[in-house]
């Protein structure tokens, strides 16, 4: 039996901030985020990005990068958009989206650049 | 042309309910009962007084049978089959013509297929195993107050499964104890906490105090996280005007999700609440106490697949599936069938998965099912790849019983999921390599390596008693 631990966790703390799916991992390698995105592209969902300030993180709308990038099946150039938001707007949470639009919703949606430390 | 003579006695049903040569039509109910007749009895005669029973005859011919037109009424057994692996049972196809029943009547419809016939002299066991809703029946019924994807839009969750967890010991805390048990599980990362069937208001915990010490407990722990979650509050309650004024209070308080008990509360009270979740835009969770006396005997009763078509119909946006996995009874292939019920837009026959009828659900929305019952982290790579992302895991053990409390084991949980949605979205085989992923994801959360150690040797390996009748042989 190992020592019992407390659970780090406060209000206004922004480390304890979270940002739904996979937001409880750690940070992902540019190989694995590629492969996340690939998923996207061979689920034949199409690709947004969002980004928001962080601390009005819980709005449901952030603002949208451009227009959803419809039918675009290249990992590269998504990622490239990602990165484009970034650096217009360095101190944004960045969210890439993929709408399924047979279902009416997002497929998924997963942050791409977290909060700077 | 003349009329029939009325003529008094007893005749076989057979002469007029039994009809191979009937194609049903696409507005006609089907169900499929799986029947023992009393010894000495045809099938034809036990097929066709099940038909007669669930729909017009009565035991003997009366006088006023001839001012109707029973030929339109009766309900007809028009198909018999073997049922694998079973000498003494079979299958009997019914098809019902639609004037029989009022529109957007669950309770009606089961009324006169589960009625007196169960009682019948004539049959020793009875099963209904499957029904078709014909399209028109669907469409009168008020259906999912929000379905699937309305729920992910309100709590913005996408691409994964939702994680909750139900609050032990069930009964006996204080409901500030209660709520801090809430609080922890909710900060630690799961989307919900629930209250468990049997939580209603006693005297160790009134109603109104649990629901306000839950709420203040979802709202710290959203600040905290920045994410969106909730508590199922349990509004299931003797009467109708405490089921409301419990509902009413939830909305009051800024809940976005109350719980029902779809089977003791009632059919009737239970749509009613459901129409309540739409208009007042309050998340319906589904639990099933009692399903088990109902559909657990492979030769007597109803199948769940035929509680979960039900439900669909009523309204819940979410409903207690079985885990495949865990302490509670379920057969995978059969579970499989009736989690797709749950969600698909059209479920197509499949005999593997128990599913007898084509099933159209036009626009219905689908509802989450919910895999709760003895799971833990170790069953998170199978609950992934059997649930896929459109489904609720709950672990209770296996959140509270961690051994650093209830955020610790949440977190794990989170852990775990993540890790499993990541590897499979990477085209990983989760339930061939669940061992790996889990083990890699814990060297960077000490909760989840806790976890895993905790957990390692508890298995629920008991066989199925209601097995498919396929896998009888």
């Amino acid at each position: 039996m190992t020592e019992l631990q407390d659970y780090r966790s406060r209000l206004g703390d922004a480390a304890s901030k979270r940002f739904e799916t996979f937001s409880y991992l750690p940070q992902m390698t540019g190989e694995e985020i590629r492969r996340q995105v690939q998923y996207i592209v061979d689920a034949g969902w199409n690709p947004a990005v969002e980004h928001c300030e962080p601390e009005n993180a819980m709005k449901h709308y952030w603002y949208m990068w451009k227009l959803p990038m419809f039918g675009e099946g290249d990992v590269d150039q998504i990622l490239a958009e990602c990165e484009a938001c970034h650096e217009a707007n360095p101190r944004h949470l960045v969210k890439l989206i993929g709408y399924d639009n047979d279902r009416q919703t997002q497929g998924t949606a997963m942050l791409i650049y977290r909060p700077s430390a | 042309m003349a009329g029939k003579k009325y003529e008094a006695g007893v005749r076989e049903y057979r002469e007029a309910y039994w009809e191979p040569s009937y194609t049903p039509k696409d507005s006609d109910v089907l169900a499929v009962f799986k029947i023992v007749p009393q010894p000495g009895v045809p099938r034809e005669e036990a097929a066709a007084a099940v038909a007669a029973e669930s729909s017009t005859a009565t035991w003997t011919t009366v006088w006023t049978d001839l001012l109707t037109d029973l030929h339109y009424y009766k309900g007809r057994a028009y198909a018999i089959e073997d049922v694998p692996g079973d000498d003494e049972s079979f299958y009997a196809f019914i098809a019902y013509p639609m004037g029989l029943f009022e529109e957007g009547s669950v309770v009606n419809m089961f009324t006169s297929l589960v009625g007196n016939v169960f009682g019948f002299k004539a049959v020793r066991s009875l099963r209904l195993e499957d029904v078709r809703m014909p399209l028109w029946f669907v469409a009168t019924n008020p259906g999912p107050p929000h379905g699937i994807y309305v729920e992910r839009d309100k709590l913005n969750k996408y691409g994964r499964p939702l994680l909750g967890c139900t609050i032990k010991p069930k009964l006996g805390l204080s409901a500030k104890n209660y709520g801090r048990a809430v609080y922890e599980c909710l900060r630690g990362g799961l989307d919900f906490t629930k209250d468990d069937e049997n939580v209603n208001s006693q005297p160790f915990m009134r109603w109104r105090d649990r629901f306000l010490f839950c709420q203040e407990a979802i709202d710290k722990a959203e600040e905290e996280t920045g994410e969106y979650k909730g508590h199922y509050l349990n509004v299931t309650a003797p009467t109708m005007e405490d089921v409301y004024e419990r509902a009413e209070f939830a909305k009051e308080i800024g809940s976005k999700i109350i719980m029902s008990d779809f089977l003791t509360i009632g059919w009737a009270g239970h749509t009613s609440l459901s129409k309540w979740c739409r208009k007042n835009g309050l998340l319906l969770h589904v639990h099933r106490a009692m399903h088990g006396v109902i559909d657990r005997n492979p030769k007597h009763g109803i199948n769940f697949r035929v509680l979960t078509k039900i439900l669909r119909l009523m309204g819940g946006d979410h409903l207690h599936s079985g885990t495949v996995v865990g302490k509670l009874e379920g057969d995978r292939e059969a579970t499989i069938g009736w989690i797709g019920m749950m969600r698909d837009r059209y479920t197509k026959e499949d005999r593997s998965k128990g599913i007898f009828f084509d099933q159209d659900w036009g626009q219905m929305p689908g509802l989450f099912p919910v895999a709760s019952g003895g799971i833990h982290v170790w069953h998170m790579p199978a609950l992934v790849s059997i649930f896929g992302d459109d489904a609720v895991l709950q672990f209770g053990g296996g959140t509270l019983g961690h051994p650093w409390g209830n955020a610790a084991g949440a977190c794990a949980n989170r852990v775990a999921l993540e890790a499993c949605v990541q590897a499979r979205n990477e085209g990983r085989d989760l339930e061939r390599e669940g061992k790996e992923i889990l083990t890699k994801a814990a060297q960077s959360s000490p909760e989840l390596k806790i976890a895993m150690e905790t957990w390692k040797e508890i298995k629920f390996e008991f066989e199925t008693v209601d097995k498919l009748d396929v896998s009888h042989k």
